[in-house]
């Protein structure tokens, strides 16, 4: 079925009764060549890349719960490539031109809104910094715009630029940054692989990992044995479970990360907004809710809802940038389980077992990597080689010593 | 969520700070292999359920915990302190 204005016209003339469902539900088939452990965002377009880009005929999917039920439907949506490291920069770079033509790629509306990234420093120290994090962004060939405290007050003037404690000094502006529906990406996904014979198969649970003599066999489901030459694991903060049944231990913490939606209100927020003190950002959905979120409980948590002091400490920030906000109501909040790694960057690598493969250590920034983790994990998988973009999110990179560590904290976890 | 410290009894999360796993508490020795220093550092069970991690009382006796406790549904077992415990850090 193809989305078009013309359809849309029609159906509704005919009482919508022609729309059919997205996507088939098969049931699993006894073998693949290549089965996805997870049906989020990262991996339904690993399955739509595997299809398109290698030409792989036999893929699954298998979801424990519904596709996208997990984090990719419970992010703060936020699309951007405000990275500088080598490995980073490159990478989101690819993710974000993918964003740009993926509503076309996929047919399906995702509503991409490039409506520019700001963020906010409050400190000379911390406007040299973001100077250089500007100047990183152009070089690697994307956009970064300096706005003294003036021009951003032209922009967003309701923020409270003369707070005694953090004065506003200016911000990084990303143009190209922005916001998209987090669930019709993996909805485009899912239809788009589907449409190439991706069997989707949910409520289908991993159980066990099948190894022999060093090679995966297949998998263990809750609706019966697949075999499969290639296995891919993107389950993001379920990967500590789903490793240990190949007998793998991770360099991977799962924790809480909280977000927050207000009720709807008229226009108010044209941008994404982070706070530069203190870990906040906030922007405006299409049906009017804000939306934002802070930093991690800190504490390993597979809750899926947080403790009240960090949603007391997202408020103060909340209300120290932008004090207007206290009139909005909040209407719920919600907790997203993140694979943390030690240095704050991704896995995407083969493993000691031949045919079984790792995506997994979003942290807390997985959804805009969306487009360019597929495609990389796809490439992994078809090839068993890294793609070049990826070829620095290994495994083993924190035993050898090559970190990818943007913050400059440290390769400690609970510290990013 | 509160934790029930041994020495000032229970108190609200926002005292205290985690800092993670227990395996903190296993510092290889100073001529172990790089594989050991690899593991203590990074590796970690992950467990969705019973776990133990190392919480810092910073807002109270500032005590180092041992705390066995649920990461699926927050329920605290046990808060005790690693001060005594055979192993314990330095």
């Amino acid at each position: 079925m193809r989305y078009s204005g013309w359809r849309v016209l029609a159906e509704g003339l005919r009482g919508n009764r022609g729309w059919k469902p997205a996507w088939r539900d098969p049931a699993p088939a006894a073998e693949y060549d290549a089965v996805i452990v997870g049906g989020g965002g990262h991996g339904l377009s690993t399955a739509y890349y595997l299809a398109k880009n290698h030409g792989l005929k036999r893929i699954a999917v298998l979801e424990k719960g519904w596709l996208g039920g997990g984090n990719a439907g419970r992010n703060t949506t936020i699309v951007r490539n405000t990275y500088m490291m080598p490995g980073n920069s490159g990478f989101y770079s690819f993710s974000l031109k993918l964003w740009e033509k993926l509503e076309s790629e996929l047919n399906y509306n995702v509503m991409f809104s490039q409506r520019g990234l700001v963020m906010l420093f409050h400190s000379d120290g911390q406007r040299d910094a973001y100077v250089r994090r500007g100047n990183a962004m152009i070089n690697q060939g994307d956009d970064a715009v300096l706005l003294d405290r003036e021009g951003l007050r032209d922009l967003i003037p309701y923020l409270d630029y003369d707070n005694a404690r953090f004065p506003i000094y200016g911000a990084l502006l990303h143009p190209r940054g922005g916001t998209a529906r987090h669930d019709a990406v993996a909805w485009g996904y899912a239809r788009a692989a589907d449409r190439r014979g991706v069997d989707l198969i949910q409520n289908c649970e991993v159980t066990g990992i099948d190894i022999e003599g060093g090679r995966v066999r297949g998998v263990q489901t809750t609706r019966g044995a697949i075999r499969a030459g290639k296995v891919g694991i993107m389950v993001a903060g379920r990967s500590g479970q789903v490793a240990a049944m190949a007998g793998m231990r991770l360099p991977v913490e799962s924790h809480i990360l909280q977000a927050f939606v207000t009720e709807g209100l008229k226009p108010a927020i044209d941008h994404v907004i982070s706070f530069g003190m203190g870990h906040f950002y906030i922007s405006q959905s299409d049906k009017g809710g804000l939306v934002f979120g802070g930093d991690l409980d800190f504490h390993a948590s597979y809750a899926q809802r947080g403790n009240l002091p960090r949603a007391e400490q997202v408020m103060e920030a909340a209300m120290t940038l932008m004090p207007v906000i206290g009139r909005a109501k909040v209407l719920r909040s919600w907790g997203g389980i993140m694979d943390m790694t030690p240095d704050g960057s991704p896995i995407i690598d083969r493993t000691g077992i031949d045919g079984l493969y790792l995506n997994c250590g979003w942290n807390y920034g997985g959804f805009k990597a969306t487009p360019a983790s597929g495609w990389c994990m796809a490439h992994l998988m078809a090839t068993g080689e890294p793609h070049d973009l990826a070829r620095r999110f290994r495994l083993d990179r924190f035993a050898t010593g090559h970190l990818i560590d943007e913050e400059g904290t440290g390769h400690q976890h609970n510290l990013h | 969520m509160r934790l029930t410290c041994p020495l000032c009894g229970p108190r609200d999360r926002r005292e205290y700070s985690c800092l993670g796993a227990e395996d903190y508490l296993n510092r290889p020795g100073a001529g172990a292999a790089p594989e050991a220093w690899d593991a203590y550092l990074h590796l970690r069970d992950n467990p969705a359920g019973r776990a133990r991690d190392l919480w810092y009382h910073e807002g109270g006796c500032r005590e180092w915990l041992l705390v066995t406790r649920s990461t699926v549904t927050h329920e605290v077992f046990a808060v005790e302190l690693v001060a005594g415990r055979s192993g314990a850090a330095e």
